[in-house]
């Protein structure tokens, strides 16, 4: 399998901190890895070593082939990097910026406007396209910025943490991207806090925390990892509460019913049909719900069983 | 954005971009570098109030040198403005050096440097354009401080061709006196630190000159270091050569002093820019 990017080992110091220690990321031509961890985890560390913006201390990382120390300029010609802040310059207007880019990528004034105005109507900023960038709006910004790291026609791109800060309905419009971008073949690595977000782009997933993958697999395979997703329901009427958290504890294989908000009850199932049985079971008990739905886990849960499970590996095998 | 639109279709009429197999275009230092300095001057042209320091400040301080020191230095404001005017113009490009310094500072903690650095063009190209487009901001100083001269009554008396020769070799040096302030940029942990250490440097280098008042009405000792002072060799060099005296010497020390300069701080600032970013 060709590997559009693969990290071996890294190891990166900053003075006495480990941001990151002996760290593994690959992905296969035309995939989206997704690297979940928290703040801190080495995200973004990880991501500025294969943009060339930072050399690690230890370990090596090849984009399409190429080493990123060794092979720097190759390497900067096939990626695009969207940081965390959007890194475009608020003093020019949208054309500006994308023209500017285009020029440095060696495209002739001509080639660089026509490709400008092309990025601009495809990401819904052509009114905006003569407005300085620091009167857009925080999604308009974002936009302006992943338009600016696709001029060149990356073939892998990095996005890191692309929708913090982004309401849903934008947060929506930048999954769309990612999604069209990988239909194009482009490769992307995605960093987020979000399990959710990993989910519904990545085809893997790299868990890190304080530098080290603690987990590493497709998403069907870490929600198995981590227990699955939450059945939550809200009875329409409190009184029915108890009877619903009988029902409940007959679906679920473990008996940890959690009450994580007035009113409602969560419990953990691993059953894809355990949806539908509990719909059933209410439904023959007459009982109405205002809420019933199937949660991921969150970040915290997925660490918290990850992390939880490492421990308890750890110490078996200290035993 | 519409949904309906596929992200990398391409209109036919579009160029295809630049791959890894393209060949590279010579020069691509020089090249990146004026690209980048366009960037600068846009970025002027739109915030014009950027040039405050080198518009409003050096009237005031041509007001403020000839109409209240002049008469009690030379006896009369006219011959007072014929002896500072070159002297201004020296004077106010040195500090407007300070600003790039205090600016980098700023802006390499910003995202869009990490954009360029993702590029790959050379990697001091907005180093090199940033000095570049500074050119713009002294040029627009000489014009300023020259036009408001004129107002007043300051005339060259030897020619315009060498009056020209006073303003390049003024703008050489400051594009010099750049990289210092540019290592400073790169050196020094916040902003308002360069700005402090710039005003430091350059206070004893302006005022510790022939800049305002003869050399001869000094005490030996400051007369010493006026001597050595490579500002009072500039603005020797543009005094002769805009209202007359002695110009081969100084002007060749002032280009030496740019050269050696030169070769000491833009490599050390090149140096630091490259390890800070």
């Amino acid at each position: 399998m060709a590997y559009a990017f693969e990290a071996e080992g890294l190891v990166k110091r900053f003075g006495a901190t480990t941001a990151l220690a002996g760290v593994d990321l690959a992905a296969p031509e035309g995939t989206v890895l997704g690297v979940l961890g928290p703040n801190g985890a080495g995200k973004t560390t990880a991501v500025r070593i294969l943009a060339t913006l930072l050399r690690p201390d230890e370990g090596r990382a090849t984009v399409a082939g190429l080493d990123v120390v060794h092979q720097a300029p190759q390497v900067r010609r096939q990626i695009g990097l969207t940081g965390q802040y959007a890194s475009v310059d608020e003093d020019l207007t949208g054309t500006e910026n994308l023209v500017l880019i285009g020029r440095l990528l060696d495209l002739s004034k001509r080639d660089a406007l026509a490709r400008a105005r092309h990025l601009l109507g495809q990401f819904d900023l052509t009114e905006a396209a003569d407005r300085v960038a620091k009167h857009y709006s925080g999604g308009m910004r974002r936009r302006l910025d992943l338009a600016a790291s696709l001029v060149g026609r990356p073939s892998v791109i990095y996005l890191d943490e692309p929708t913090t800060g982004l309401d849903p309905a934008k947060r929506d419009d930048v999954w769309r991207l990612v999604r069209n971008l990988v239909a194009d073949g482009t490769t992307v690595l995605l960093t987020t806090q979000y399990l959710e977000e990993a989910d519904a782009l990545a085809d893997d997933i790299t868990v890190i925390d304080h530098g080290r993958v603690i987990a590493h697999g497709t998403p069907a395979e870490l929600k198995r990892v981590v227990g699955g997703q939450t059945l939550v329901v809200r009875p329409a009427d409190p009184a029915h509460l108890d009877t619903v958290r009988g029902l409940l504890s007959q679906v679920s294989t473990g008996k940890n019913i959690d009450s994580p908000a007035r009113g409602v009850l969560s419990v953990p199932v691993d059953d894809d049909s355990a949806m539908t049985t509990v719909v059933r079971r209410l439904d023959d008990a007459g009982i109405a719900v205002t809420e019933l739905s199937l949660r991921l886990p969150s970040l915290d849960e997925v660490f918290f069983s990850l992390t939880g499970s490492r421990e308890q590996i750890e110490q078996e095998s200290a035993a | 954005m519409s949904s309906t639109t596929t992200l990398m279709t391409e209109a036919p009429d579009v160029p295809a971009a630049p791959t890894s197999d393209t060949p590279a275009k010579p020069f691509p230092l020089i090249r990146h570098s004026l690209i980048l300095a366009g960037r600068s001057i846009t970025k002027i042209r739109r915030t014009p109030e950027q040039l405050i320091d080198v518009t409003v400040q050096p009237i005031i301080f041509t007001v403020l040198f000839v109409y209240l020191f002049g008469g009690a230095i030379s006896g009369s404001q006219h011959a007072y403005l014929q002896f500072v005017l070159p002297a201004l113009m020296v004077q106010t490009v040195l500090f407007a050096t300070l600003a790039i310094g205090v600016n980098l500072n700023t802006d390499m903690g910003k995202g869009v440097f990490d954009r360029f650095r993702s590029l790959p063009i050379p990697r001091s190209a907005p180093l090199v354009g940033a000095v570049l487009g500074d050119v713009v901001r002294f040029v627009t100083s000489i014009a300023v401080l020259l036009g408001f001269g004129y107002a007043i009554g300051f005339r060259v008396e030897t020619n315009a061709l060498q009056a020209l020769a006073a303003c390049l070799l003024v703008l050489f040096f400051a594009f010099s006196l750049t990289w210092v302030s540019v290592f400073l940029g790169t050196t020094v942990r916040n902003s308002g630190t360069v700005q402090g250490i710039g005003f430091l440097v350059m206070f004893p280098l302006t005022f510790g000159s022939s800049m305002f008042v003869p050399v001869n009405t000094m005490p030996g000792w400051l007369q010493a270091w006026v001597k050595v002072n490579p500002i009072t060799h500039l603005t020797e060099a543009c005094r002769g050569l805009m209202v007359g005296g002695a110009i081969t010497e100084p002007v060749l020390w002032s280009l030496g002093w740019s050269v050696a300069i030169m070769a000491v701080f833009a490599p050390l600032a090149v140096r630091m820019y490259r390890s800070r970013t």
